[in-house]
């Protein structure tokens, strides 16, 4: 009789005990490793190589594309890029507090409603809904029509193509992204907590400051992330409501990989607004941040 | 004695919900007291209006004297324990406790004093820079305790402070609370569901049911002599017989019950009303033959030993269980006798049944002549 090698029993029976593992964590596994670990690679190798004459990528290792960002004109253009990132944010921040703090206060019948309002937008390509925004305010829209019709003014205003228009534009797409995560943090806070602040002397405002405010700082800053980071990368904003008048590190990417055909600087600038992604969660969870509260949209 | 709350009237309405109903209620200065109920009875309520985070819907709460109901939560002298601490949890213990002084904008240097003060009081000193979380509950509770307390307030509410420390902690607590209430004289408001906290705590203990002021009296005096049938029943052990008065003579009553007669001690009962009887188990004895008046008979079901107290469980003819603690050496029926009951007169306390009131209202309805 042939006994089998108890050695291969033993892997056999922990390959069975995996099974259940493998079978349901490998699809997203490979999902995660195919759509997004694969492609991080493959950008973070091509921006160590060189661009040929004709365009194409040349297998030879170079700093080049790193020492290009410190270019006057590329400097210029992340200023005005984190300037536009950082006024979206300040007025998500600002219009996203009071909204979240009467959600999280607020029956259950106008929690639902609340959230509605925010989820809906999301039934229509944020392009779409952009494209409204020039037939209300463009030289042509119905803001300008209006103000003409009624003598107000001699001339249509430029709104649209201006960079508070721009903002605008960030602002409108990537509201819900700070709403949420603020609101998650507003909902935990313990009331309790604003009532001991109150009995021991506090008025409104510095229970607000001295509670309210440290507690539903970690949500603020999730939103932050959330909103900061794409506002630097969303091109499509900037091509639409800037009308390709002011450039964002999002243009300069799709630029490098488009226009200028040189996808080496193009995956440099990538890996540089990566790192700042990773610099600002680090910073999160630094200060006490869950990571989970930032997978909330 | 000095009055330093006064509750006058006091209805609390949550929509449709009426949960607390014409509450009157006044506390001296000094004082230990209690207010004791179930669930849901309104304790709670009552200490949230004294303290300002609820709007009484009608009635007065005076604090020395002075109407608060418009005043807010900070404009009023009491301070507030809470149920689950409320410690800021941001904040560590230094500056937890030093919040109410911060808000008062007192200056730096006597913040520091008093802080230290309470923290020698607590027995927490060294631990300023601890963060809550860090924390045991017990130790928790004490920096609830000091961040309220250091704001000298006129009245300390406390809302269940001990209801998340384990047993053994509780019975500490409880024992040092007193003595720090005893100490500072500070008016301590208390509410709680458990009684023998309420016991042990207390100067006097106002016991609520259904948003109603059962009975508001000294610690021994409720337990002696409970005012209605829920009193008797939830402060301790009881035995509740319902009866009708039978026969008043020479200051005895004789009560009528269905299991048969028994004695009290009289009061301002009517011949004919119906009324509740309540005997603490350590008052009923037993008896080989007849007790003069008492006609209980039952059937002894079990001997429980804990300890000191032998529990006893007597079943009438009609079914109902009596509890009776004997102590060691006591004359004790055998298991499956036949045990006759009786006590001694003063210790059966009578109380008005509210089915009383109800058939004498019925009796007063006017039907309008229709009999006629």
């Amino acid at each position: 009789m042939n006994e089998p090698n108890p050695q291969r029993k033993t892997v056999r029976r922990r390959i069975k005990k995996m099974l259940p593992v493998i079978s349901t964590v490998s699809p997203v596994g490979i999902w995660l490793l195919v759509l997004i670990a694969i492609p991080l690679i493959y950008v973070l190798v091509l921006s160590f190589l060189s661009r040929s004459k004709d365009g194409n990528v040349e297998f030879a290792f170079t700093l080049t594309n790193y020492t290009k960002l410190l270019n006057p004109d590329y400097i210029q253009i992340y200023l005005t890029s984190i300037l536009i990132a950082f006024f979206s944010t300040v007025i998500c921040i600002l219009l996203s507090f009071p909204f979240a703090y009467h959600m999280a206060n607020g029956s259950q019948r106008k929690k639902t409603i609340m959230m509605l309002l925010v989820i809906i937008p999301f039934w229509t390509n944020s392009l779409i809904r952009l494209y409204g925004w020039k037939t209300l305010l463009g030289n042509e829209g119905v803001l300008n029509k209006f103000l003409l019709w009624t003598g107000l003014i001699n001339e249509p205003l430029q709104i649209m193509f201006t960079v508070p228009s721009i903002i605008l534009g960030m602002v409108y797409t990537l509201l819900p992204f700070m709403i949420l995560p603020v609101y998650a943090t507003i909902e935990k806070l313990d009331r309790t907590l604003l009532e001991a602040a109150c009995d021991l002397g506090a008025k409104r405002v510095k229970a607000f400051l001295q509670v309210t405010l440290p507690l539903t700082a970690p949500g603020i800053f999730a939103g932050s992330i959330m909103v900061f980071i794409p506002s630097l990368g969303y091109f499509f904003v900037s091509d639409l409501m800037g009308g390709g008048n002011t450039m964002l590190i999002g243009n300069l990417i799709k630029n490098q990989f488009y226009t200028a055909q040189n996808w080496p600087l193009g995956a440099s600038l990538s890996i540089v607004l990566i790192i700042l992604t990773l610099v600002f969660v680090r910073i999160y969870t630094l200060i006490g941040g869950d990571l989970d509260d930032l997978g909330v949209a | 004695m000095r009055t330093m709350v006064e509750l006058t009237d006091v209805n609390k309405y949550y929509g449709e919900n009426h949960v607390v109903k014409n509450l009157n209620l006044s506390i001296n200065e000094g004082e230990f007291l209690t207010m004791l109920g179930p669930s849901g009875c309104g304790k709670t309520t009552t200490l949230r209006m004294i303290a300002g985070f609820e709007q009484s819907s009608g009635g007065s709460i005076k604090v020395e004297g002075i109407n608060v109901e418009d005043k807010e939560p900070y404009e009023r002298d009491v301070n507030t324990v809470f149920q689950s601490y409320a410690l800021f949890p941001h904040k560590n213990v230094f500056d937890n406790i030093a919040f109410g002084l911060k808000m008062k904008k007192v200056p730096k240097a006597e913040i520091g004093k008093r802080v230290n003060e309470m923290l020698a009081m607590i027995q927490l000193e060294g631990f300023e820079r601890r963060m809550p979380a860090q924390l045991s509950g017990g130790q928790r509770q004490r920096v609830a305790i000091a961040r309220a307390l250091i704001n000298n307030p006129k009245v300390l509410l406390l809302d269940e402070p001990l209801g998340a420390l384990d047993l053994k902690l509780r019975k500490q607590m409880q024992i040092e609370l007193k003595r720090l209430q005893k100490k500072l004289g500070i008016t301590f408001i208390y509410v709680t569901h458990d009684q023998e906290e309420a016991l042990t705590m207390s100067d006097r203990i106002a016991v609520m049911k259904d948003g109603v002021l059962e009975q508001l009296a000294a610690p021994d005096e409720i337990y002696e002599r409970p005012r209605t049938k829920f009193v008797a029943d939830f402060i301790g052990e009881s035995n509740v017989f319902d009866a009708t008065v039978a026969l008043k003579r020479n200051g005895v009553m004789t009560l009528q019950t269905e299991p048969g007669a028994i004695l009290a001690g009289e009061g301002d009962f009517t011949v004919g009303e119906m009324v509740h009887v309540s005997v603490r188990p350590e008052k009923i004895k037993f008896s080989e033959r007849t007790s003069e008046g008492f006609e209980l008979v039952g059937l002894v079901k079990e001997h429980i030993y804990v300890g000191s107290v032998i529990k006893s469980i007597v079943v009438l003819p009609d079914g109902h269980e009596i509890k009776i603690n004997r102590l060691a050496g006591d004359y004790l029926p055998p298991v499956a006798s036949v045990a006759h009951l009786y006590w001694e007169i003063e210790h059966a306390v009578v109380m008005h049944s509210k089915a009383n009131e109800i058939y004498s209202m019925i009796d007063n309805i006017d039907w309008g002549g229709q009999n006629e």
